[in-house]
């Protein structure tokens, strides 16, 4: 088969234009940027779903948990009192390995180790509907039974806290799509460089019957290989960052192992659909590069007959 | 093959603003197929932008302009660069895309037009050997004198045998030896069928070469040359 063109034919004269030469390293830093907000994008949504799924209704703390009261411990007259109340339909009492590891992060391996008298922690499911006056008056009624009690409606704080991840995960999508704009404002300049540049050969090449997608398509192939080679560096390099905050932030996720082998633990480091995103952020600069290239150069021929 | 009735042109200075005083004014004349004219007139009198109409770069702003079957006043502006690949045009300051060969600027024109790559290459080489340029084939425009790169002009405006041959001032950096053989390859491809339209200032040439003449005089066509 006869090539139409010899391969890397340069008609236009692209390749000695100096006007894009700065494209790959912009484009890389927006890809590294973006990289980031993404990766912030799934931390904030695996807390939240972390945070969501482990909310309780209510936590109730019972202080000496052993204490014998009436013959009764004052762990069983708590767990009494809250079986007994309409509208519970399950109470847990969490176990000392669960409780240890919620206290990781603050105390670190081995709280058993340390004498330090830890209460009781009793997670309870209350009915969906429940009406707000009938936890209320618990309160009073653990106190009654079993002094020192607290209780505490976890909905309040994980409802808090899913709203903020929930902001955060907008925050880091706008972060993401204003990568994305700049980047395309960006090639939208360097083609509008290297038109002023290459205008008399644009205009050579189009008074010799050349269509507006072949000049167009020289530009873009240009750009997509610019954006592309920039992108790939910049989310290469955005993820050893990345594997290290969440390395640090591996105590924040309660129930994790401490790491073992960086290899093997790698995969499960970052969210699965991260792993996804950073090659899709070299395919996107590759697409935005090309895209507006394409636009920014047929636009600018409509001014040629 | 090309027609031209009333057509008047104007430069506007910016999108929207007044025309400016118009270059061309109700030029009227018709060239038939395989017809020979000189285009001639004094410098400013709008020759080379009667050859940038004809060569479609710019739409008439007025009357009508009726060129290989198309009414280009009306045309689709995608329709236009089908007409142009069907016309060559030899540019007074030549327009060769200085960072390729010479043989890559003859060949341009026939790779835009899809042609496998070795059949091109038979044919520019053949055409820049004709032009006397057969050892400058990978010389850059830069590193060619104003004649060898006025052949080049030529040699890249014939290449794709198109239908309609323009040229403006081609003998201006000739010696008298090549533009005689210039004028025999316009002959050649005029009797092959090409129309040719030339605007010189060459008057010896003109003497030499008879045929029909048009003048143009402060952007009108002389009827009485015409006559």
């Amino acid at each position: 088969m006869n090539l139409l063109r010899p391969k890397g034919f340069d008609d236009l004269g692209l390749r000695q234009s100096a006007q894009d030469r700065l494209l790959p390293s912009v484009v890389g830093a927006m890809a590294f940027l973006g990289a980031l907000a993404m990766g912030g994008a799934f931390a904030a949504s695996g807390l939240a779903a972390h945070w969501q799924g482990a909310g309780a209704a209510l936590t109730v703390q019972v202080p000496s948990p052993a204490g014998l009261t009436e013959g009764r411990s004052r762990l069983e007259r708590a767990l009494a009192v809250l079986r007994g109340t309409p509208g519970v339909i399950g109470v847990r009492t969490m176990p000392e390995e669960e409780l240890d590891s919620l206290l990781r992060p603050w105390l670190g391996h081995g709280t058993g180790r340390i004498a330090l008298p830890l209460p009781a922690v009793i997670e309870v499911r209350l009915q969906a509907d429940q009406p707000a006056g009938s936890v209320a008056a618990l309160g009073p009624r653990l106190a009654a039974a079993v002094p020192g009690t607290l209780m505490e409606s976890t909905e309040e704080w994980v409802g808090r806290l899913a709203v903020l991840a929930r902001s955060l995960q907008a925050c880091a999508a706008l972060a993401v799509l204003m990568v994305g704009l700049v980047a395309s404002a960006v090639v939208a300049v360097a083609v509008r460089a290297g038109l002023s540049t290459r205008r008399d050969a644009v205009e050579i090449v189009h008074e010799l019957g050349a269509s507006d997608g072949y000049i167009a398509a020289q530009f873009a192939n240009r750009a997509l290989k610019l954006a592309l080679g920039g992108a790939l560096l910049g989310a290469v390099l955005a993820l050893p960052l990345l594997l290290g905050l969440s390395v640090l932030a591996v105590p924040f996720a309660a129930g994790s192992e401490p790491l073992g082998i960086l290899s093997e633990a790698l995969p499960g480091l970052l969210p699965g659909g991260l792993w996804l995103g950073l090659p899709a952020l070299p395919v996107m600069a590759a697409a935005i590069g090309w895209g507006t290239a394409q636009v920014t150069v047929r636009r600018w021929l409509r001014r040629l007959v | 093959m090309l027609q031209l009735e009333g057509v008047g042109l104007s430069y506007a200075l910016r999108s929207g603003a007044e025309p400016s005083t118009p270059v061309l004014r109700d030029v009227t004349f018709g060239v038939p197929k395989g017809g020979f004219r000189w285009l001639l007139g004094p410098s400013g009198a709008g020759k080379t932008t009667l050859l940038r109409l004809l060569h479609v770069t710019l739409r008439p702003s007025s009357g009508r302009l009726t060129l290989l079957g198309r009414d280009i006043g009306r045309a689709r502006r995608r329709d236009l660069q089908a007409v142009r690949r069907e016309i060559g045009m030899v540019f007074q300051d030549f327009r060769l895309l200085p960072h390729l060969s010479a043989f890559d600027n003859v060949a341009l024109p026939l790779r835009l037009a899809g042609r496998p790559e070795g059949q091109l290459r038979a044919d520019a080489t053949e055409l820049l050997h004709w032009v006397g340029l057969g050892r400058r084939l990978d010389s850059r425009p830069a590193e060619l004198s104003g004649g060898e790169q006025q052949r080049v002009a030529i040699a890249r405006a014939v290449v794709s045998r198109p239908a309609l041959l323009l040229a403006d001032e081609p003998t201006g950096n000739l010696d008298g030896v090549q533009a005689e053989r210039l004028m025999q390859l316009l002959h050649e491809m005029n009797r092959l069928g090409v129309t040719v339209l030339v605007a010189t200032h060459n008057d010896a040439l003109v003497d030499r070469h008879p045929a029909p003449i048009l003048r143009l005089v402060n952007g009108r066509i002389d009827q009485e040359a015409l006559a």
